[in-house]
């Protein structure tokens, strides 16, 4: 942990050239906002707890994710498998964009491709719209021609990266897996490649069986682990992160009070997300800043 | 909104985030428990929405399930009961995991955390079908609780409605009084109430009869009894509702968790797009998890 980093408070900060009123994001995949405006109204927008918005990731073509059961809770997290549903790029730029827009704060779009050219085909339908501040390139996933995933592998995370980063000025955040040895390697990749940021962690790859018949529980066979299971595993691998590049840090896994949100920034997060929180209290994240500001936190 | 469906406009809408309810009373009602709250910022639900109910201690803690809260649909909800500020809302549950045997165990005094009203709510029957001019409701189980709060509503608009209950045995059965001066058919697998039998059996009877064309079934039970309902409907022409349940994390569209599989293909959110849903939209009742609490 050798950065020196910006002072850590709930305060307004700025991120890859992006105003923010504060340092508290969400977590991709983990906060439809425009399913909760229809729940919660228009305070979703008066009082949304992010600074900006993150999407949920997108892909070129339309999916319906993985077949059911898609959760399973675990004593301090859960594991899920849900496989990405979203309406497609076209969908998404005609039906969730303008929505999305509506909240009020900057808006970073998920993306993720299993080729390079997906991946720049959706690079190129999103960047050039004024309605978006930022890329998260959402690499946990295969890539068709060589098999090998894509964010565990830093060659091809280079290459990738020079597939897409002259298509756009627009800050690229690369979201790490950490379902690697070594997730510094690849945060090194993508800066090398011209990643404006990086973002970890991603959930854990995990697996939970049905007690009645001992088949695995969830449709897609396995899912990914998330909530405060991985705090420590995410503080651990955002400072070795911190240690290996430069680039700013959204950091990210089981932040549940300002504490914890604490200990990322001190880790070198220059921002932190709220993810599985959120689903326990939609208002998860207004609380972790509000701690943060006060400089208190309980651990839960 | 583009992406609303029809009834969006017509839905209560929840507070914004999560907040306490003290726990007012929590009564033994056969094999089951009726748990109680005073929520005092909350609007008055409708019939087949359902809340996020978490207990204020004990959840959540360190190691130990439950961490994720748990959805019910409201079984009942007064507002001014007693004399207090607020709605009591009401809740019908069985201890069958750690979050509903943390629930069971709440005490008067103690708070539970709540989000909501959620979902979609039940349709009136004409809302269903223009032609309809009375109700058939039919519930099983534990899954009695939203047609208690759908008969009140009913009953309050003139609507004639039959309304068949059925459970599986003695240990099994609860929440009838919900029900309040109402006449019920009931049923029981073991015959301890009741015609000996599925409730579908009761269901069936009454599809046969003359007036059963014009009327608009709903239901909330099992997986398998609504499978077996949505059969009976289906076959006969007679729309129904579904109050449905599955696996979910969050209650508000966030955490995808809740598919449904639908007859054209593709899934919905339960907890946006439902609970209560049309059952000739489904592929089938039969969601994969349900009943894991």
């Amino acid at each position: 942990m050798s950065r020196a980093r910006i002072g850590i408070s709930g305060s307004a900060t700025e991120f890859c050239g992006i105003e923010l009123a504060h340092p508290i994001i969400n977590a991709s995949g983990t906060f439809d906002a425009i399913a909760a405006r229809r729940v919660f109204g228009e305070e979703l927008i008066s009082r949304l707890p992010f600074s900006a918005f993150v999407s949920k990731t997108i892909t070129l073509a339309p999916r319906a994710g993985n077949p059911p059961p898609r959760l399973w809770e675990e004593g301090a997290g859960m594991i899920n498998s849900i496989g990405l549903p979203n309406r497609g790029l076209g969908g998404f730029i005609e039906r969730d964009l303008p929505e999305l827009a509506a909240l009020g704060v900057p808006l970073i779009v998920s993306v993720m491709g299993t080729s390079a050219e997906e991946f720049a085909a959706l690079v190129e339908g999103v960047a050039g719209r004024r309605e978006v501040a930022a890329l998260e390139l959402n690499i946990s996933c295969p890539n068709v021609h060589s098999g090998l995933i894509v964010g565990e592998e830093p060659d091809e995370t280079l290459a990738l990266l020079a597939a897409v980063r002259p298509l756009t000025g627009k800050p690229l955040v690369v979201k790490l897996t950490p379902n690697v040895a070594d997730p510094s390697v690849i945060a090194r990749a993508a800066e090398a490649g011209g990643a404006d940021a990086v973002s970890l962690i991603n959930t854990i790859k995990a697996a939970a069986l049905d007690p009645r018949s001992g088949e695995r529980w969830l449709g897609a066979g396995g899912g990914g682990l998330s909530g405060p299971a991985v705090r420590t595993v995410a503080l651990r691998q955002v400072a070795d992160v911190a240690d290996a590049v430069e680039i700013p840090i959204i950091g990210m896994g089981g932040v549940e009070s300002g504490s914890d949100a604490r200990d990322l920034l001190t880790a070198g997060a220059s921002l932190v997300a709220v993810g599985t929180a959120s689903f326990r209290d939609p208002l998860a994240a207004e609380r972790v800043r509000s701690e943060l500001e006060r400089g208190d936190g309980v651990r839960h | 909104m583009s992406d609303r469906s029809k009834s969006d406009g017509d839905r209560t809408q929840a507070p914004l985030g999560r907040r306490p309810a003290e726990v007012v009373a929590n009564q033994a009602s056969g094999g089951y428990r009726i748990v109680s709250g005073l929520d005092r910022l909350g609007p008055d639900p409708q019939a087949g929405q359902f809340y996020m109910l978490a207990s204020e201690r004990g959840w959540g803690e360190g190691a130990a399930r439950p961490y994720l809260p748990r959805a019910f649909s409201v079984a009942g909800a007064e507002r001014g009961a007693a004399g207090a500020e607020g709605v009591r809302l009401d809740f019908l549950l069985e201890d069958v995991g750690p979050g509903t045997g943390r629930l069971a165990r709440l005490e008067p005094g103690e708070r539970l955390l709540l989000t909501g009203p959620l979902g979609r709510p039940f349709s009136t029957p004409r809302e269903v079908d223009p032609e309809a001019a009375g109700a058939i409701l039919i519930g099983g189980g534990i899954g009695i609780a939203p047609l208690a709060v759908l008969r009140d509503a009913l009953a309050a608009a003139g609507v004639p409605t039959r309304t068949l209950l059925g459970f599986r045995d003695e240990a099994h059965t609860g929440g009838i009084e919900l029900f309040r001066c109402s006449e019920v058919g009931l049923a029981s697998e073991d015959g301890h109430v009741g015609h000996r039998g599925y409730v579908t059996d009761l269901l069936a009877q009454v599809l046969e009869g003359d007036q059963a064309g014009t009327a608009v079934v709903y239901s909330c039970g099992p997986p398998a009894m609504l499978e077996a309902v949505r059969g009976l409907c289906a076959a006969r022409g007679i729309a129904c509702e579904l109050a449905m349940e599955s696996p979910m994390a969050c209650g508000f569209g966030a955490c995808f968790g809740c598919a449904v599989p639908l007859a054209a293909g593709g899934y919905i959110r339960l907890c946006v797009d439902g609970p209560v849903v049309r059952g000739d939209r489904l592929e089938t009742a039969l969601v994969a998890g349900a009943g894991h609490r």
